[in-house]
């Protein structure tokens, strides 16, 4: 039950093709250009069809868009490129922007506080995800489904069901009084100037710092590397001395902490503890995340296609509202653009190499 | 002896692509007699079961059951012709989620006239008779899941005895088995035997084949090397027929050590084995060698410390060296390069570079932030080096044949210095020029490290180590300086048996 990236024919001990200077074929080109062509195609289109598309305001809209899938996205390819895969993070997210509620305005703690007990919430339930698997021996799919039911549950307890915000009637019929703090609704709400005045919004910020920390240490690092071996071939990354067992859990602990991360933005966005948001959370990241094995040929999991990914439905959503699509039709587009994705990954470029 | 033969083989020819697998195989199968049929990795036995069950179609030659053609297509012809196989993995013989009873009937559960409830009590009943005509007691109602290893092989040879075959085929039905539990076999393959089914039994292990064989019938290179039924069978003739040496050119000039790098005291790696006691020179390269399964993965994991030995210690350039894993292995200067390569070697997702640079990523970055410089230029001296064909060090490894990828596996472990480096079956699936050049380098680099290889053919011993120890039931049973090697002495060694050859 994990995704196979383990591509370009792994037909060993037959006899390669090795010999001779290959050059590249139209369908490699397809392969490795295809999408970022299909990005640039729609950028175009939009451009010319939609009024207001091209301009700073629309493009920063796309990505404060897209920016909390992308946070999660990025989490959820570290499990990936270990072979494994994060279900919970959807509800990881939304657990932790409940816990942000909960601690600032019924505890009536500090954005400090709320910070740090979403993160160690993440962390958390990464530990125990990447425990089921590795030492329980739940496979991936299975455990953190499990885990995303148990926290959809979890965090509705507290409140018995209902949403949080200021003033709200707690079960014992006390009235919580604390509000989220100014300094936590800043990471939802505060515009950096870039050339234009209050143009960028903390989020963006976050996606694109996380982006980059996360490309970097799963291309440039010797963890990241062993990383992907261990997606690879376990049984070789560990005859290679790789502590396979803490690498699988440390993935999910990334996931885990980068989907707090996601909700913590989340919770600053909204204000309020909302039980109902976020309900597509885990299907736009792991779609984001699955069309990156398809940017420039990648054929696995990977950091930059995986924001390349989110950037694209981001794109085309805000496309389509801008031209007035109905909205229960994006769903469907997202599906769409998916099942390409992934027929390019897995069908074109699994075979005509190797 | 019986005159005529049950099922009868004749000049069986099988190529994949110009390779030629199996090159005309005569082989005769008597009914209530056991045929032992032996031979090394990539002999042709596999190929061979498969034409054979019906698996796969045969390129030339013919085969005849009870003198009437005999050309299955399909697994299930050939079964119902009476010609039934187990497989070597047992799993592939049951369903482990249904019980004893419907896995024993599961044939007649599909196919015509069938009908289509499910009827629990005379699939019960069918059952039933199908246990109590081989004796089996197993209770049909449990789950196949919850039976050992040993019953789950009864249950597949049961199922496969529904059909009353005429020739039965077993592919290496002790691999898994303890040896009380083969001796439960045994007892079940002599009650077949009496029962005039021909057995065409196929083992790796001298003691299986010590206590069942009435015939042994040895391949090598896709032939039949030698047929061997006249009593007391000449085990060490087989295993000869089977191993025996071809010519070969280079011959070696054995060095000895000075200096101890590796000394093994005691060490038992499984119940029951006895202890090994072993040193390792330094510039000295020793083979081990040894039938499938006498235990010789088992000592090289033990030394790699992905394996903890029973009892036992070792003693690495004077220091106590007990490893708790690879990484701790690999930290003390011991390099293995495991056996089958893709499965335990090759990363599929990298490029040449990195895989050689896979298991020193850490002397191989500052701040654990990689020198990709410093990584080409390890993986190109080392191409350079090991003689590696391609186009660059960015070459996937699908487009190298097998003998260039196992030649990076090699040049993985080559690219830092090694105190102890270990190669299990390096030459498997390696072309003839890949091995000499993968010895000849093993041997030119020898010094300041001990070289061991374990290998199953004696020819590749022969052409690289200054010396050859023997292993057999998880130990080392004898010692060989390879100057002027007794091989009548190392084959009966190999064999297991006691000595007989000097009477």
């Amino acid at each position: 039950m994990e995704l196979e990236w383990r591509d370009h024919g792994l037909e060993l001990g037959k006899n390669g093709s090795g010999a001779g200077v290959r050059r590249m074929t139209l369908r490699d080109y397809a392969i490795r250009y295809g999408f970022i062509v299909l990005l640039f195609g729609l950028v175009a289109y939009f451009a010319i069809a939609a009024d207001g598309f091209v301009s700073p305001q629309s493009a920063v809209f796309i990505f404060q868009s897209v920016a909390i899938t992308g946070v999660l996205a990025l989490g959820v390819t570290a499990t990936l490129v270990v072979g494994g895969f994060d279900l919970s993070i959807g509800s990881v997210a939304t657990s932790a922007m409940m816990a942000a509620a909960y601690v600032m305005v019924v505890l009536e703690q500090n954005a400090v506080v709320a910070v740090i007990v979403c993160l160690l919430i993440g962390a958390l339930v990464g530990l125990i995800n990447g425990w089921l698997i590795v030492y329980m021996r739940v496979p991936d799919l299975l455990a953190t489904l499990g885990m995303m039911f148990l926290l959809v549950g979890l965090q509705r307890i507290p409140t018995e069901g209902r949403s949080i915000a200021t003033g709200m009637t707690m079960p014992d019929g006390s009235v919580a009084n604390g509000k989220f703090s100014d300094a936590f609704l800043a990471l939802g709400r505060h515009r950096f100037d870039f050339f234009i005045p209050n143009l960028i919004p903390v989020s963006v910020v976050v996606l694109l710092v996380l982006a980059v920390l996360i490309w970097f240490f799963l291309e440039y690092t010797r963890f990241g590397r062993m990383m992907y071996a261990v997606g690879s071939n376990e049984r070789a990354a560990e005859l290679a001395g790789a502590p396979v067992k803490a690498y699988k859990i440390w993935a999910y602990v990334i996931s885990g902490v980068f989907a707090s991360i996601g909700g913590i933005l989340l919770a600053a966005r909204l204000g309020r503890g909302d039980i109902a948001s976020g309900n597509n959370l885990l299907l736009d990241a792991v779609a984001a995340a699955l069309i990156g094995y398809a940017v420039l040929g990648a054929a696995k999991p990977n950091a930059f296609g995986t924001a390349i990914g989110a950037l694209f439905v981001g794109i085309l959503l805000q496309g389509l509202t801008m031209m007035n699509a109905p909205y229960y039709t994006q769903d469907f587009v997202k599906g769409v653009v998916l099942v390409v994705a992934l027929v390019f990954t897995f069908a074109l470029s699994g075979r005509g190499r190797g | 002896m019986i005159g005529n033969a049950v099922f009868r083989v004749e000049g069986l020819r099988k190529s994949f692509g110009r390779n030629e697998v199996l090159g005309g195989i005569a082989l005769d199968l008597h009914a209530g007699e056991v045929t032992v049929l032996m031979g090394a990795n990539g002999a042709g036995k596999s190929t061979l079961v498969k034409i054979v069950s019906g698996v796969y179609e045969r390129g030339g030659g013919t085969m005849t059951l009870a003198g009437q053609d005999f050309a299955p297509n399909t697994p299930a012809e050939a079964i119902r012709a009476g010609v039934v196989t187990v497989h070597q993995n047992i799993n592939d013989g049951v369903v482990a989620d249904l019980d004893v009873a419907t896995n024993l009937t599961l044939d007649r559960l599909s196919g015509k006239g069938v009908p289509t409830l499910f009827n629990p009590v005379r699939v019960r009943r069918e059952a039933k008779a199908v246990a109590d005509r081989m004796g089996l007691a197993i209770d049909l109602k449990a789950r196949v899941s919850d039976l050992s290893l040993a019953d789950r092989q009864m249950v597949a040879i049961a199922r496969a005895l529904a059909h009353q075959p005429k020739v039965l085929i077993l592919d290496e039905p002790t691999s898994s088995l303890s040896s009380a539990e083969a001796d439960r076999l045994f007892a079940l393959v002599d009650r077949l035997r009496e029962q005039g089914v021909a057995i065409l039994y196929i083992s790796h292990r001298m003691s299986d084949i010590r206590r069942l064989a009435d015939r042994i019938v040895s391949m090598r290179d896709g032939v039949v090397s030698g047929a061997f039924d006249t009593k007391p069978l000449d085990y060490e003739g087989a295993v000869n027929a089977m191993l025996g040496r071809k010519i070969h050119l280079d011959q070696i000039v054995a060095r000895s050590s000075a200096r101890a790098v590796l000394t093994i005291e005691g060490l038992r790696i499984a119940q029951g084995a006895r202890p090994i006691s072993l040193t390792l020179g330094d510039g000295e390269v020793v083979a081990i060698t040894g039938l499938v399964g006498v235990g010789k993965t088992a000592l090289a994991e033990t030394l790699f410390g992905v394996r903890r030995p029973l009892a036992g210690t070792m003693t690495m350039n004077g220091k106590p060296y007990a490893p708790r894993s690879a990484g701790d292995a690999i930290a003390a200067g011991v390099f293995l390069v495991a056996k089958d390569r893709a499965s335990s070697g090759i990363i599929g997702g990298f490029n040449i570079e990195r895989n050689v640079s896979l298991p020193f990523l850490k002397r191989m970055s500052n701040f654990s932030v990689l020198k990709r410089r410093l990584e080409r230029a390890t993986a190109r001296r080392q191409i350079e080096q090991l003689g590696i064909v391609c186009r660059s060090e960015k070459d996937q490894m699908s487009a190298l044949s097998g003998g260039n990828q196992q030649k990076v596996m090699v040049a993985r472990w080559m690219a830092q210095n090694a105190a102890l480096f270990i190669l299990d079956e390096p030459f498997q699936g390696v072309d003839i020029s890949a091995r000499r050049d993968i010895a000849a380098k093993l041997r030119a680099s020898a010094n300041g490290r001990a070289t061991l290889l374990f290998v199953t053919e004696l020819d590749e011993a022969l052409e690289t180590a200054d010396r050859i120890l023997v292993m057999s039931e998880h130990t080392i049973v004898g010692e060989h300086r390879n100057a002027d090697v007794d091989l009548d002495r190392l084959l009966a060694e190999v064999a297991g048996g006691p000595l007989h050859s000097a009477a």
